[in-house]
């Protein structure tokens, strides 16, 4: 209630100051976001105390229901921003002309975090904040199941984390795309499709919500998670006993906001964006509770000990280049292929896994030359992909994703062909894994 | 859709009145109703199941893929087998509940019918993550026996794992609907056989279950259909190849403007439509009713004293294992850190102080919602009650059906539909029509009908025709027959409908997330979900999940106390 009283005085002195002063943002901004209200109210905060007169209204949804509220509701616009992790929403929005154009005011901002651009290059929306993927873990787990601490992705194909480790699916977790497409530019498609199938033979669940994964382990359902680094820090935060590393192929990409084509309260939405530019607004990524990289070097100086800094740690320099435009010409096809190969199949990809990892504990007492060659083969089988990068990138692909013209085969006609493929394939692999086995022994 | 334009149905056995023009604008006021509420939102997205991507020409191409499709069939009969194993358990669960507190002297029956229905009030996430830090894999429970005696229990794992965690959760379906229905049996009946010599369980067997058969079959099929179109549960223990994740999944992500996913949600529909048909067959051609009314239903035996042992030995554990998730939820939101131990590090209540500020707000908008959407749920369920067994209005039964539909629509595609449907008709200021919270109380609303509708139709199938007959007979209207005799004699079924809606209701997500424009017009459920979604919110989550759930129970206990006084005094009276 007296937040009402608050919220009405608000908007009365806004309507005052609106009348007075044309220029000056006034009344009620409303952002459609997929942050958590740990994000979202200590931003809400700060800015409404930094701009007397606005209220910020919050409308939290998914990534994906915020863009399709967006779509449907543009011929009667209501909302003024739109604020998310993932940058391939943005592109989505950005296509359909959904965003407005702004060129911001803020200062000390650079080019690039890592070798990401910060923000996008025709000015529809900006970074506000640097995430970077990879591996988060349970601690009191690791220790109760005696593994080591996890390093790098190749770790987690290792036998010792079979059935520990959790993901989200790409199609399902805009951030998890993004590390799955990481993988693929920096390994190669082949090399990255092998090194994820090895992985995925260790997964214990592919789960549907990007915070899925947090949750699982930070309540210790799941040892291993494949997550974005906040998802970690935020959790250390609140006090769960999880630590978190980078591995080496990985990349850092900004969490972006947006002003939305036909605003109602287009200043007070520049307003927003300016503030969470500005010093004060990048400060308020250092609270517990967020703990996300802010892309103002200069607020790193106010951070606590310990805090990753993309702009000077070495780890970050090292990291890949991402290619957006690659990234986007194939997003459908590799999550579709992520999906049929992996999510739908992971039981008989768990099963020919462990057994070769039988193979490699017997084979590490005693050498066996056929055995040996035999569980190579296997894993080749496992590896094999029924697309080339070229293809996945095809326009003919594309079209049985995005309904072009040009009659190709349809989605569902190839998700089949995909899945059968995959699962003759482990099949096979799986008689080759008892033949080494036997072999072995 | 409407009554006009279809065909017949068979001539039905059962004797009915004449139909009136009052019985005639009814249909088509609620026949309006549906159309524009559910029928229209839902075609402008599932039409896409008809059409070829790309072009948008009409195809029926998409539901051969499906059934070529391997992944697709596999789901399709592995939601089969999930359903019906989870009406069996389902059962299991609900029978002794039912019977030892409606034909037994059982002390705290209220209390027993209101615990047993608690499992259907889990709020969504929270609910979840509770079950597993009980269930789980690495839950209490199996970091126990891990413990102790070096195994665990893969209660949360598969196809079993589902049908586990469906059948204590919709258990309270049949629960509800049984005790209505054996309330309403006509103790005379039971005096009839006991003459005649029957007893105990023969009694039960042959005279007692049959006549509750239709309150049975009404949570029975509930169990089934709404086992066959959940997605939540599924998703949750990441079973992914069943059906209604199959539609979810794809309808969300990057089957967005495919038709498949929709392809599929019309499978669901059809399948679900066809379940209820099924189950109004197994009740074709029998006469439940009973005339005799105000007995106060069935003679209560009193318990012997190792009976007694025995049946609160029975109900105390299945009220322990049903509630496991509620208890897990409530330690949740006492705990400070809770992670890989059998219980949390410590305990605080720093969670519902962090939520007791807003949470009065979520709460005032939860009961307006959920009341409203119970209220319109049991007005038109008694409607079309009346309408599908007393009139012989042509195509009455679509009425039923489309109703019954709406089980299977999944939530985001109902919310999509009313965006579409709604949000470019606009008041004179300019509003959407879509942005107002009575959106969000129609969405509840007809999601939540069918299970209204079930009870309704249940409790009228119970009430002997000739009754209406002797009303009208003695010179009293259509309506006035309804108001003093139909309506009365149903109230138990009513008010377990109305409970059913308004308790699942509240804790409502899918299409709700969709349909909420601003945090001023937020039930609980949505408040929930912007907690859950980070790592400090889940204590607080938690804590909001109690609220609810003790908001619901509450509801709940006074409407079963209304039931029990509302029979008692009908039992005086005679």
């Amino acid at each position: 209630m007296k937040r009402m009283i608050g919220t009405l005085a608000g908007l009365g002195l806004a309507l005052l100051a609106g009348t007075a002063l044309a220029q000056a943002p006034a009344g009620k901004v409303t952002v459609v976001t997929s942050f958590s209200k740990d994000v979202t109210d200590p931003f809400k905060k700060a800015f409404e105390k930094a701009t007397p007169g606005v209220t910020l209204e919050v409308q939290n949804r998914n990534t994906n229901a915020g863009v399709k509220f967006v779509e449907e509701t543009k011929a009667n616009n209501q909302v003024d921003l739109f604020w998310a992790s993932a940058p391939d929403a943005f592109e989505v929005l950005k296509g359909k002309g959904l965003l407005q154009k702004y060129q911001s005011k803020a200062q000390g901002i650079p080019q690039n975090v890592g070798s990401f651009p910060i923000n996008d290059r025709d000015g529809a929306y900006f970074g506000f904040a640097a995430s970077g993927y990879g591996i988060m873990w349970n601690e009191r787990y690791v220790r109760a199941n005696k593994l080591p601490d996890p390093k790098d992705w190749s770790d987690l194909a290792r036998p010792v984390f079979h059935d520990h480790v959790s993901i989200a699916s790409p199609a399902r977790s805009g951030t998890t795309h993004l590390t799955i497409e990481t993988i693929l530019q920096g390994e190669g498609w082949d090399k990255g499709w092998r090194t994820i199938k090895e992985m995925a033979g260790n997964f214990n669940q592919i789960t549907d919500r990007s915070f899925g994964v947090p949750e699982a382990v930070n309540s210790g359902q799941v040892g291993v998670g494949i997550v974005i680094d906040f998802f970690a820090f935020s959790a250390q935060g609140a006090g769960f006993p999880v630590k978190f590393a980078y591995p080496t192929v990985t990349t850092v990409v900004p969490a972006n906001v947006g002003i939305i084509a036909n605003a109602p309260n287009r200043t007070a939405a520049e307003a927003f964006v300016e503030f969470i530019l500005s010093p004060a607004g990048q400060e308020v990524l250092l609270e517990p509770t967020i703990r996300r990289l802010p892309v103002n070097p200069a607020v790193y100086a106010k951070a606590p000990a310990g805090y990753p800094n993309p702009f000077t740690d070495p780890q970050f320099q090292k990291m890949i280049t991402f290619d957006v435009d690659r990234s986007e010409a194939r997003t459908a096809v590799v999550d579709t292929l992520f999906d049929q190969l992996i999510s739908f199949q992971l039981a008989g990809l768990k099963d020919v896994t462990k057994t070769l990892h039988e193979v490699e504990a017997v084979l590490a007492r005693k050498d066996n030359a056929r055995s040996r060659a035999l569980a190579a083969e296997a894993r080749d089988l496992i590896a094999a992909m029924p697309v080339s990068e070229a293809q996945a990138a095809s326009a003919e692909l594309r079209a049985a994703f995005t309904g072009g013209k040009e009659k190709g085969a349809r989605q569902a006609e190839l998700e089949n062909q995909w899945a059968g493929f995959a699962k003759e394939r482990y099949a096979q692999a799986k008689a080759k894994a008892d033949e080494a086995l036997k072999a072995a022994r | 859709m409407t009554a006009v334009a279809l065909p017949a149905l068979p001539a039905p056995r059962r004797r009915r009145l004449p139909t009136t023009p009052g019985q005639l604008a009814l249909a088509a006021a609620i026949a309006v109703f549906l159309l524009a509420f559910l029928v229209l939102p839902v075609a402008t997205v599932v039409y896409v199941a008809f059409t070829e991507k790309g072009t948008g020409a009409f195809t029926l191409v998409n539901f051969l893929d499906f059934a070529r499709t391997d992944l697709f069939v596999r789901s399709f009969w592995n939601s089969v087998y999930v359903s019906g194993m989870s009406v069996v358990w389902a059962s299991v669960l609900a029978l002794p509940l039912a019977t030892l507190t409606t034909r037994f002297e059982f002390r705290g029956a209220a209390v027993v019918q209101t615990l047993g229905f608690l499992p259907l009030i889990m709020p969504p996430f929270v609910g979840a993550v509770a079950m597993q830090l009980f269930f789980g894999r690495n839950g209490s429970v199996n970091l126990l026996l891990d413990d102790w005696f070096g195994f665990k229990i893969p209660f949360m794992e598969g196809l079993n794992g589902v049908i586990f965690v469906q059948s204590v959760h919709y258990f309270p379906f049949i629960l509800i609907n049984l005790v209505a229905a054996l309330r309403n049996i006509d103790s005379a009946m039971e005096e009839a056989a006991q003459n005649l010599g029957s007893s105990g369980f023969r009694l039960f067997r042959r005279i007692v279950f049959p006549l509750a058969m239709p309150g049975y079959l009404a949570g029975a099929s509930l169990v089934f259909v709404k086992v066959f179109d959940d997605l939540a549960t599924p998703l949750l223990l990441n079973v992914k190849d069943m059906l209604a994740p199959q539609a979810y999944l794809r309808v969300t992500s990057i089957g967005i403007a495919d038709p498949m996913g929709y392809v599929i949600s019309v499978v669901l529909i059809v399948a679900s439509v066809f379940a209820m048909w099924l189950s109004a067959l197994a009740l074709r051609g029998r006469d439940y009713a009973t005339t005799q009314r105000g007995g106060g239903g069935l003679a209560r035996r009193k318990l012997k004293g190792w009976e007694k042992i025995a049946a609160y030995g029975a109900v105390g554990l299945i009220l322990a294992l049903v509630l496991a998730p509620h208890l897990g939820l409530l330690l949740l939101s006492f705990a400070t850190i809770w992670s890989f131990s059998p219980l949390p590090d410590a305990y605080t209540i720093a969670h519902y102080s962090r939520v007791f500020g807003e949470s009065s707000l979520y709460i005032k908008n939860t009961l307006i919602y959920a009341t409203l959407a119970g209220l319109i749920d049991v007005v038109l369920g008694v409607a079309i009650a009346y309408l599908v067994l007393r009139t012989k209005l042509v195509g009455r039964q679509w009425l039923d059906w489309a109703a019954t539909a709406a089980l299977a629509i999944p939530g985001v595609v109902l919310g999509i539909g009313y965006l579409r449907a709604f949000y470019g008709v606009t008041l004179p200021d300019g509003t959407p029509l879509a942005a107002l919270w009575i959106t969000v109380v129609l969405a509840l609303a007809i999601r939540r009908l069918p299970y209204a509708l079930r009870a309704c139709m249940a409790a009228m199938q119970q009430i002997s025709v000739s009754l209406e007959e002797a009303a009208e007979n003695l010179g009293a209207t259509k309506a006035r027959t309804v108001r003093r005799i139909v309506v009365p004699l149903m109230t138990g079924g009513i008010l377990a409908g109305f409970v059913t809606s308004f308790a699942t209701a509240a804790v409502e997500l899918s299409a709700t997330l969709m349909l909420v424009q601003s945090n001023s017009d937020a039930p609980l459920a949505y408040g929930l979900y912007v907690f859950m979604q980070s790592p400090a919110g889940r204590g607080a989550g938690a804590a909001l999940g109690v609220i609810a759930v003790l908001i619901v129970a509450a509801s709940t206990l006074l409407s079963n106390m209304l039931a029990e006084r509302n029979s008692a005094n009908q039992g005086r009276k005679t």
